[in-house]
Formats: C-alpha cells, structure tokens, sequence
C-alpha cells in the first residue's frame, strides 16, 4: 500500500525540527524559510498545525506547469519538480489551492516536498508523533483528502 | 471515435492526453500551427535569458512522446470548420474529418494601428520564432522600446533587462499589468522597475514609428521621440477565431461555449485561451492563463469522451516576476467595498483581499512568493473564515494562517 | 561553520549599523553566546560603568548551535552589566528570535551608546537598519511584537522586545521574545530600555551550515533519543513543566514561602503542574492548554495556558481569554508561594502580565512578598500602598501589583525598585531575599545545602540556572546528594558552574543536561564547528568564562563579602519539614569553594589560575 505524511496538529508542540531537518536534507543548512514543511502557530489558541503538500491526486501544480517538470514518483506517488526542468515560472505556486509549493528566489526554481524519496526527513525528526510516514488510508491522510476533494478547482461530476 | 484537435498549446496536448487515457482505441489528431512541436509560451522569457535552450519549453520533454501515445500530430492551421459534414480544412487544403473537434487555437499578438509597425525591426514577442528574432537584435547597449507593459510585456521586460539593453517601455494605460493590479501596486512596480534602470512611460501612447538612418524612431504623445534599434509590439492577444466563420458555431471575445466547454455546435468543444467559458465568479469569459487551459483541456477531453462533467468555472489568476518583484492576482481582485488592504512603499510589499460575506473573493499581492497558491484554495473552496476574517482585515498577510486554520481543524 | 561569524555592531548615538567579522580566537576560546558575549562586553566597557549610561553596552548573542538541528538549539543571551545587579548580567531566553538571528547570518549584534529617540533594529537577511519607534514607544510586548510583524507583512518575522516597564525603568525587566520567552533576569530588559531601543525584529532566511553535517546529523540524533528515553526530559517535562516540582520541591521542605519565613507552602498542590491539567468547573478546559516547545527542542517543557474565562482577572477583557505562556516552576513559585497567593489562575494571570510588559515574575513576586513582610509588619500601611491591602495571600493585590508595575503608576512603581531598593527604603534591607540585588529562585538553600553556595557565588546575583545542583541534590542527576549535607558540595557546585558555562555558550538549552552529560554534547559541538570540540575542553571552556565573569565584577567593585547570603537563611532554622531546624552552612562550603576554584580567601582569583585560563 502506498505511504503517506500523516500530520497530526493534536500531538505536534511546535519545535520546528522537522523544518530544520526538511531544509539540512533538501538545502544543506538549516534554514526553516526553505522547508517545504511548515508549522502554523496559532498562539491564541495554544495549536500548533504541522502542514505540507498532501501529494494530492489531482495534482494542480503538476497539471500547470507549463513546461512538464513535475512528475510523479513511482515508488512513492510523490509529485516531484525537476530542477532541470523547471524554469522558475511561479505558475505552479498559484495554481495549488493548499499553498504548498513555493518559490526559491535563491535558485530560481519551485520547492516542494518529494516525500524524501520515501524516508522522509520531517517524520524521522518529529520528537512526538506528530508527523509519521505511514500506510495511506489512515486518519489523517483521509482527513486532508476529504479537503482536497471539497477544494476541487475544477470539475464536479454529474452522476 | 476520431478526436481532431485544433491548437498545441497546452490545452489542446493534455486534451489529447486525457483523450487517448480515456479510450486507448479512440483517433486523436493533434494540429499545431508552428514548426515546432508542441511549446510553452510561459517559457518564452527563459530563452531569451539563455536560462533555457528551445527544448526547454517543450510541453513534453521525451522524444516520441506523442508518437508513443499513438497521437497523431499534424502541422497546419484551420481555414475552415464545417460541422455538417464533420470536417475541417486546413490552410493547405487538406481535409481531417471528425466525431469531435476541439479549438483550442490560442490566440495571436494584436497589432495596434500604429503607422511603421510593419517596419523590420518591429517585433511581437509570442513564438519562438519571435523570441530568436528579439535575441539577435535585443544586444548589449541596444535601445529597446517595449510597447506594453501588460502581462506579456512584463514577463519579456525582464530578459530584456538582463540582455542589458537600454529599454523605455511606453505603456498606454496609467500603470503596469493594469489587468491584473490596481493603482497602487501598478505604482509600487513602477518604482521598482525604474529603481532597475528601467524607463517607464505610462499614460503615453506611441504614435508612429519611422526609420530613422540605421535604426527606429519611435514617436510618443507624450514623451516625444525615442530612438530603437528594437521595437517589441505586446499590446494585448485576440483570441484566434476567424476561421469558424460560417461554421456556425458562436463566438464572442472567444469561442462560446457551455459549462461542459462544448460549443454552440453539438460535438465541437473549446478549450484554452480562445474559449470564452464559464467564470468561477459567475458569467462566461476568456481566461488566457495557464491553470484555465489546462483544465479546459481535461475537462474537454472528459466531455468529448462521452463524459457528462460540468466545469465550475474557470478563476483568474496571474502570476508575475518583474525583475524580481514578484506580484500575484486572484478572481475579483478589484472587489466589492468590503476590502482589507495592506502595504509597506519601502519594502515593496502590498496585500489586498476582497471580501464577499464570510469569504475572500479576490486577492492581490506584491512581493510575497510563501504560500501563496492558499488564496486560491481560499477563494475557490469558499473557504468560511469566521473570526479569520477580523484578523485577515486587521493583517492581510496571514492568509495562509487563515487557510490553515480554517481547513486543518 | 556553525558560527555565522559575522555580528552587527549598532551604534544607537550615531544610528550607524556595521558588520565585522566575528573574533574567532575569541569563538575558539569562549565558544559563543554566554562566554563570547561576556568577553566582548569585558573587553569593551568599563566595569564600573553605570549599568543604565550610554557608555554600557548589550549584546544579544546566538551560540554555534543556536539554529541548528541539535535538539533545543534555539537559545540565545542578552548580555549586558545588569541594571538589577551592577554586576555581569547575562539571561538566557528561547523561543525562536535566537535561530532567526542566526538564519539572517549574525552571531551577535553588540548595542552600544543611546538612541536620541525610541528606535528598534530590524534585521532582514544582510540587511541591518534603525527605525523610529515612536509607534511603539509606550506599547506593550505584545503590541509590538503583534504589530511589526503586521507592518512588514510577515508573520514569519521574530520580535524581541521590551514592554512599557523596561521603558519605565523597572529594576527587573526583560527582553521578551515570542510572546512569552523572555532573557529575564537581572534587568537586562531595563538596560535595553535606557538606550532607547524598543525591539529588535529579525528575518533570516539564509540558514545555517554545520562542519561535518552527516557526523552532526548522527550526533544530534543521538542527543534527541537520550533525551526522549529520560524520565524527566522524555516525560516529566513535557507532561508537567518545570512545574513537575512544585510538590516535589514543597515536600522536599525547599519551597521559601512567605518571604522565605517558611519552607512549605498549604497552597502548593493547588499551584502545582499537576493542578494545571485538572479541568475547571466554568468551561470544563485545564488551565494548561497543551505543552509547547521552544525552536528544535525535542522536550517541550513550555506551558500554553488559558484562564478560566470567568475568572476575575479576564471576566470582561476578552485579550487575556486567549492561551498564552502558562506558569513555569520558577514564576509559580515567587507569584504564588512566596506572596502565598494559591488562585491558579490569578497566578496565571500576573504571568500573562509579567510577558506582556516585561519584567520578571521571580524578582516581581519576591519583591511583592517582601512587600507583604513589611506590611505585616506595619511598615508599609494601605497609605504607602495606595490602599491596596498586601496581606499574605491577597491575589486581588498581586494581580493589581503585576498591572501597575507593567505601567509604573503607583505603588507598582515601588515593586518596580526591586526587593533590595524597595526593603533599604523602608529600613529593612535583610528582608532582601537576595544575592547581589537579585531576588532568589524557588529552592530554599536550608533544605538544598548546595544551592546556598550557587546561590551565594553566582556572577549574576542569585540564581538556580548557574549551576542547578537540585539536580543531584533532588533529582539525583547525575548522582544523588544528600541536600540536608553540606559536604562536598564546593566541589559540585564548580562542577555544575563549569558545565553549565559551556551549555549556556552553545546555543542549546540547560536542561537537556537531566539526560545529557557532557559526553553527550561535545560530539555535537565538535561535528557542528571547526577544530577539535572535547569534554575536557569544553569544561575548560566553562571554567574561562566563569573566571571572566568573576574578574569583571571584582572590577566592578563587588568583592568576596557580596559571596553572601540574607541573614534568614543563615540564622533562622527551617520551621518545617525535613529540613526542619537548619540553615544554610555557607561558611562552611565557600573557603572550601574559594580554594578549589583557585581563588585567594577573599575570592580573587590568582594569577596562577587567570594565567592557567589565559585570561
């Protein structure tokens, strides 16, 4: 079966770790601005959101880009940008309604999460379970799935 | 089943693809207009600063890729549709017939009637072909005048810039982009261009150009006369549509179509830059964007195929990096009365959401790269904001705070 | 590598922001933070300079961890000669500003002389520049913090600043980052206040790079799990707090209530962290919200917390409904034991204010129950108090007294003096719970022998975080001691002043060390930064810097008579509990101390040790 991120905002306390251990892997620096995980505070209500890509099936930055470079991995379904491809149009960063692929200004080209090739850095480095890799299908994952068919940008099926 | 598509913009491939996904028996013919195979308008900047070869803008990067769907690609352009015996005829004279046709045949520079724009040395900027003409003559130290500084003239004035030509835009309009920015980040983007050593001449209209010895002289209303050794002509695109006269199918500003993208003609759809289709917000319109083609392109296919699926509407959204300074647009940006606005003159940074209700339904921002698809997620999903609302209005930057917050409960 | 090695020196007379390399022989000698800081500071004021003239400087500094992927690497000081103290100051604060600084690429920004009007700094990447804050002059913290963030459009943005009592001049106020994570001590808030500067906003997104990043990203890993397999970091910690103490601390007979004239407290299990998550009658929720955690801690001891929504603090003022930094051990016990105040979420609420405006609950709270001392015993009436009645256990009075002392207007402005000024004033300075100007902490060193000594000898006046000897003496970390014995604690308490000294200059937090030795840190160092990084050079390093500091406050004037304690605690026995009929045995540990640290009689050191030390 196919994994999945699962985020749990019930468990997570905010440390960041697996922003610093998302941008070490992807950056090699420490550098939170460059993740392409990211923890929302919400301080006055004592809630910290875990929030990356869900590697959703309608793929709205894959079906945007205009210039074909994302792809989607066969071994882990994530949807991944070719550097080498990518020309650095922004399109991409409009078209996905969750916000989560994002421009690097330092490379000129987008940045989103790849499922690190499927170990990925986030949930290794998460102290409290708040982000685990595991079997699609579980809670979370349909959760946020159940959102991404209730933002659906574009079609709506008749029957 | 015989699918023949008009146009090999991104609408017209990913409708072959989902065509040929759909039914692996079905005949798809996929027309393009240029000798190229299918490419990327979007890219078009990236080739004249050299970040890309021309095969960086193809659509679709593997060798025999459409061969290998079984897609059969023809170079040519329509000259004419006759849906009562299903047929079209290309410019050449050859004849394809069809089950279901699909235009989505773009749409073309418009060139104002301004004498001398049929000189050499006066340029559209659209095709490749276009983009190799500019680059031999857009050279260091050059004077380039770019007529236009809408979203086309933007996305070029950049690799203009990096060319290290000496450009003067002249542009009609009383500010940049002015489709897709109001008055005070068309203002912000002013300052920013010209602080890069751009001349900005807004409210000016050309009136003629003229050779003058070597090069162009290029007469202003305003401004008087500049010289250019290049003039690149982006004053808007009209949708390409002459060809379906008598065909009778319906058209407007662009192809007309319905909430399934097919035409006022039963079996011919439309899709892309030249259809006039439904808008998220209500009504119908010619939304030339990237994400529009390329759901107008599936849900098409979906529909051609047999498919009863209704598209929600296209939203308008524009995405722009003027020389660093990195603006965005979402659906009715210009709003109701019910706004929240943000914005920082020395930063560059500028935030305006419109309100409708309990919910955004536009959006503009200047330099803000972050999470920025989220106002589209916001917008589109109607997302309910609640107390988010209060907060968005006091500081429009938290959207994805908001988003976030409104979705991951 | 680790270090960014750049700092920001800001000349706040001139406006003037400039870059220079950081002094890596310095780096090399003090590692970062804590150590480098002081040595920048010793190196570049007059040690008898007035604490809040233009002529002392502050530094805010980041360690080589600060920023990193090493679990609670998010630490940062503010250091400065405290305007509490006059003696070397330098508060250790979490949250996320410290990693931003980083991120932007700065190791330090070195403030120096007064701004002719209210500036902050904002830092965005290389970019450094003053701005006038006449906006935000007069502003709370979390005004401020809340407002710059959405005047520059990024809620990304870290804010450290200063609230209203830090402009007021309150003896004891913060630097207050993230809302609700403050360098505390000391009054380093009172100094940045002097100089006119109300916050420093940073955004880095530059990042920072370790030497050896696979042996780094092994050797953090290997950190994180010690960590988690601890019972106190992996569990006490995130499920209670620092707060996991207070009943272990008030049982233990070391919780100074009432001033210090006892060492049990009736109301500490209602004050407790254990209290914190019982569910309230009013809206069904704990008082504890969740635990939150400071940038890459792998603990999470923070408390979020929210007041009882009917309570009286918060009935009709909807902005203190919101969860906000809940009660620390620490701030628990001065708010509620020391002034026996037991309303939990009064106590809360005085936090709320403490963050909001600045100023440090543990010199606040002691100082209103020498406060309550005083008017017990008639000195101070409802006439000097403005009517406010400061009978022990009053929360109505210390909640009015938190608010007032945020604003500086009335008798908040008295509290504002601090426990020494306030108790000399009214002709009872040994009512003074404090060391050097500085109010105690929660432990009481009748019932834990060796925090006396820590206590006594701290460079910063009184505090339990320059070596935390509870740990052996209580907890039994790393090896139990007997807290009631005064033997052999000299030498445990240099131990844990040594190791804490390099702790503090690394960028990580000190209370990793319930799970890590140093055996456990120096490979992260030494993965982190250049050069070889090993305990023994660390412990050295620790040892440098409690030297230095120790020089620059005998250059300030202070000498070995100051290595003292308040009379009560070395003359009036613990009343109750297993410390019953004990004092402190100071004279006892500190000629021992003295002679162990390589110090004359009189607590200088010798030539022989600065000469050993290379100071």
């Amino acid at each position: 079966m196919e994994k999945a991120l699962v985020l749990d905002a019930g468990k997570c306390t905010g440390c960041e770790q697996c922003e610093v251990a998302c941008s070490m892997i992807n950056e090699g620096a420490s550098n939170p601005a460059k993740s392409r995980i990211k923890v929302f505070n919400f301080h006055d209500e004592g809630r910290f959101v875990p929030y990356t890509c869900t590697q959703c099936d309608d793929a709205w930055c894959m079906q945007a880009c205009p210039v074909d470079a994302i792809s989607v991995s066969s071994d882990t379904g994530a949807k991944m940008v070719s550097d080498a491809l990518c020309v650095g149009c922004k399109v991409c960063t409009i078209a996905c309604p969750f916000g989560t692929v994002n421009y690097n200004p330092a490379s000129g080209k987008v940045i989103k999460c790849d499922l690190c090739g499927g170990d990925p850095a986030c949930a290794k480095a998460c102290p409290t379970g708040a982000i685990t890799y595991t079997d699609a299908g579980a809670t979370g994952l349909a959760k946020m799935e159940a959102w991404a068919a209730k933002t659906d940008a574009g079609q709506q099926a008749n029957a | 089943m015989k699918h023949v598509i008009l146009g090999a913009g991104p609408a017209g491939v990913i409708a072959a693809e989902n065509l040929r996904k759909a039914d692996p028996s079905a005949n798809v013919v996929l027309v393009g207009g240029e000798d190229k195979p299918p490419y990327s308008r979007m890219a078009i900047p990236y080739v004249l600063t050299g970040k890309i070869e021309e095969q960086g803008t193809y659509l679709r990067k593997t060798d025999g890729h459409y061969d290998d769907l079984g897609i059969q690609y023809i170079q040519g352009r329509a000259a004419k549709v006759s849906p009562d015996s299903g047929k079209v005829t290309l410019e050449d004279g050859q004849a394809l017939d069809y089950d279901r046709l699909l235009i989505a045949t773009g749409a073309t520079p418009i060139t104002p009637p301004v004498p001398g724009l049929d000189l050499e040395g006066v340029h559209h900027c659209w095709t490749l072909d276009d983009a190799e003409y500019i680059a031999a003559r857009a050279q260091k130290g050059s004077n380039v005048v770019l007529m236009g500084a809408g979203f086309i003239g933007c996305i070029i004035l950049e690799s203009l810039v990096e060319r290290g030509v000496n450009l003067t835009v002249v542009e009609a309009e009383d500010r940049m982009i002015s489709k897709m920015m109001d008055t005070t980040g068309g203002e912000m983007l002013k300052t920013w261009v010209e602080k890069q050593g751009v001349k900005l001449l807004t409210s000016t209209k050309v009136t003629s150009v003229a050779k003058d010895s070597d090069a162009l002289k290029v007469s202003t209303d305003k401004a008087g006369d500049l010289p250019a050794d290049l003039v690149v002509v982006s004053v808007g695109v009209r949708s390409n549509i002459d060809f379906l006269e008598g065909s009778g199918v319906q058209t407007g500003t662009g192809v007309m179509v319905n909430d399934r993208l097919e035409t006022s003609v039963k079996g011919v759809y439309a899709a892309g830059d030249v259809a006039e289709g439904p808008d998220f917000g209500g009504g119908f319109q010619v939304h030339a964007v990237q994400p529009t083609s390329a759901e107008h392109g599936r849900i098409a296919a979906l529909n051609m195929n047999g498919a009863d699926v209704k598209y929600r509407g296209s939203l308008i959204m524009n995405v722009l990096d003027t020389l660093g300074l990195i603006s965005a647009s979402f659906g009715h940006w210009m709003g109701e009365d019910d706004m929240a606005v943000k914005m920082d003159h020395d930063h560059h940074s500028y935030t305006k959401l419109a309100f409708h209700g309990d919910h955004i339904v536009g959006a503009l921002s200047l330099g803000r790269t972050d999470q920025i698809g989220v106002l589209r997620g916001l917008i589109q999903s109607r997302v309910k904001l609640g107390p988010w609302k209060d907060k968005l209005k006091k500081d429009p930057s938290r959207i994805a705070e908001a988003y976030v917050a409104c979705t991951q409960k | 590598m680790s270090w960014a090695k750049r700092i920001l020196r800001v000349n706040l007379s001139e406006g003037t922001c400039q870059e220079e390399p950081l002094n890596m022989d310095w780096a090399n000698q003090y590692l970062g933070q804590r150590g480098l800081a002081t040595k920048y500071l010793a190196s570049e004021i007059d040690p008898k300079v007035d604490p809040l003239s233009p002529d002392n400087k502050l530094i805010i500094a980041t360690g080589p961890l600060t920023g990193t992927a090493a679990s609670t690497g998010g630490r940062w000081s503010v250091i400065t000669k405290g305007a509490l103290t006059g003696a070397i100051a330098c508060s250790n604060s979490g949250g996320f500003f410290g990693a931003e600084l980083k991120f932007a690429g700065w190791d330090m920004v070195i403030f120096e002389g007064k701004a002719p009007n209210p500036v902050y700094l904002l830092i965005q990447d290389d970019v450094a520049k003053l701005v006038d804050a006449s906006d935000y002059w007069g502003r709370t913290v979390w005004e401020t913090e809340k407002g710059l963030k959405a005047e520059y459009q990024d809620p990304q943005m870290r804010v450290a600043s200063i609230g209203q009592s830090g402009e007021n001049g309150v003896k004891f106020a913060c630097v207050v980052n993230d809302l609700h994570r403050a360098a505390g001590r000391s009054g380093v808030g009172t100094v940045m206040g002097s100089k006119n500067l109300k916050a420093v906003a940073v955004r880095g997104t530059k990042g920072v790079k370790v030497d050896n990043p696979e042996a780094f990203l092994a050797a953090a890993a290997d950190g994180k799990a010690v960590l988690a397999e601890n019972a106190v970091t992996g569990e006490g910690l995130p499920a209670l707090g620092t707060q996991v103490l207070m009943n272990v601390i008030n049982e233990t007979g070391a919780l100074p209530t009432h001033n210090h004239k006892d060492v049990q407290f009736d109301g500490a299990s209602d004050i407790s962290g254990e209290a914190m998550t019982v569910p309230r009658r009013s809206d069904g929720k704990p008082n504890l919200t969740r635990n939150g955690a400071c940038f890459g801690c792998t603990i999470g001891c923070g408390r979020i917390s929210t007041i009882d929504p009917e309570h009286y603090t918060v009935k009709d003022r909807e902005q203190y409904q919101k969860a906000s930094g809940g009660l620390e051990y620490e701030a628990a016990w001065a708010l509620g034991a020391a002034t026996g105040v037991s309303d939990l979420d009064a106590l809360t609420f005085a936090n709320f204010i403490c963050n909001e405006q600045g100023f440090d609950p543990i010199s606040f709270g002691t100082t209103v129950g020498a406060a309550m001392e005083l008017f017990e015993m008639g000195v101070l009436t409802t006439k000097e108090t403005d009517g406010i009645d400061l009978t022990w256990g009053n929360a109505e009075a210390l909640t009015t007294l938190a608010e007032l002392t945020g604003r500086g207007e009335g008798f908040g402005a008295e509290i504002g003096l601090g426990s020494k000024l306030l108790t000399e004033k009214y002709g009872h300075p040994d009512l003074s719970m404090s060391v050097k100007g500085q109010e105690f902490p929660a432990y009481d060193s009748r019932g834990i022998q060796g925090m006396g000594l820590t206590y006594a000898t701290s460079n910063r006046g009184a505090c339990h975080l320059r070596s935390y000897t509870v740990a052996s003496e209580i907890l039994g970390i790393p090896e139990k001691t007997d807290p009631l014995s005064s033997d052999g604690k000299a030498g445990l308490v240099i131990a844990f002043q040594d190791a804490t000294g390099a702790v503090d200059s690394a960028g990580i937090c000190v209370f990793t060390t319930f799970a890590w030795s140093m055996d456990n840190i120096a490979p992260q160092i030494d993965a982190a930064c250049e050069g070889d990084w090993t305990v023994e050079r660390l412990l050295e390093v620790g040892e440098r810097i409690w030297n230095l500091e120790r020089k620059f406050n005998i250059d300030a004037g202070f000498t070995g008579k100051d290595d003292t304690l308040p009379k009560r605690l070395l003359k009036e026995a613990a009343k109750t509990g297993p410390a019953e009929g004990k004092v402190n045995e100071l004279g006892k540990m500190l000629p021992e101390y003295y002679s162990l640290r390589g110090w004359t009689d009189d607590g200088v050191p010798t030539n022989e040790t600065l000469d050993r030390l290379v100071l």
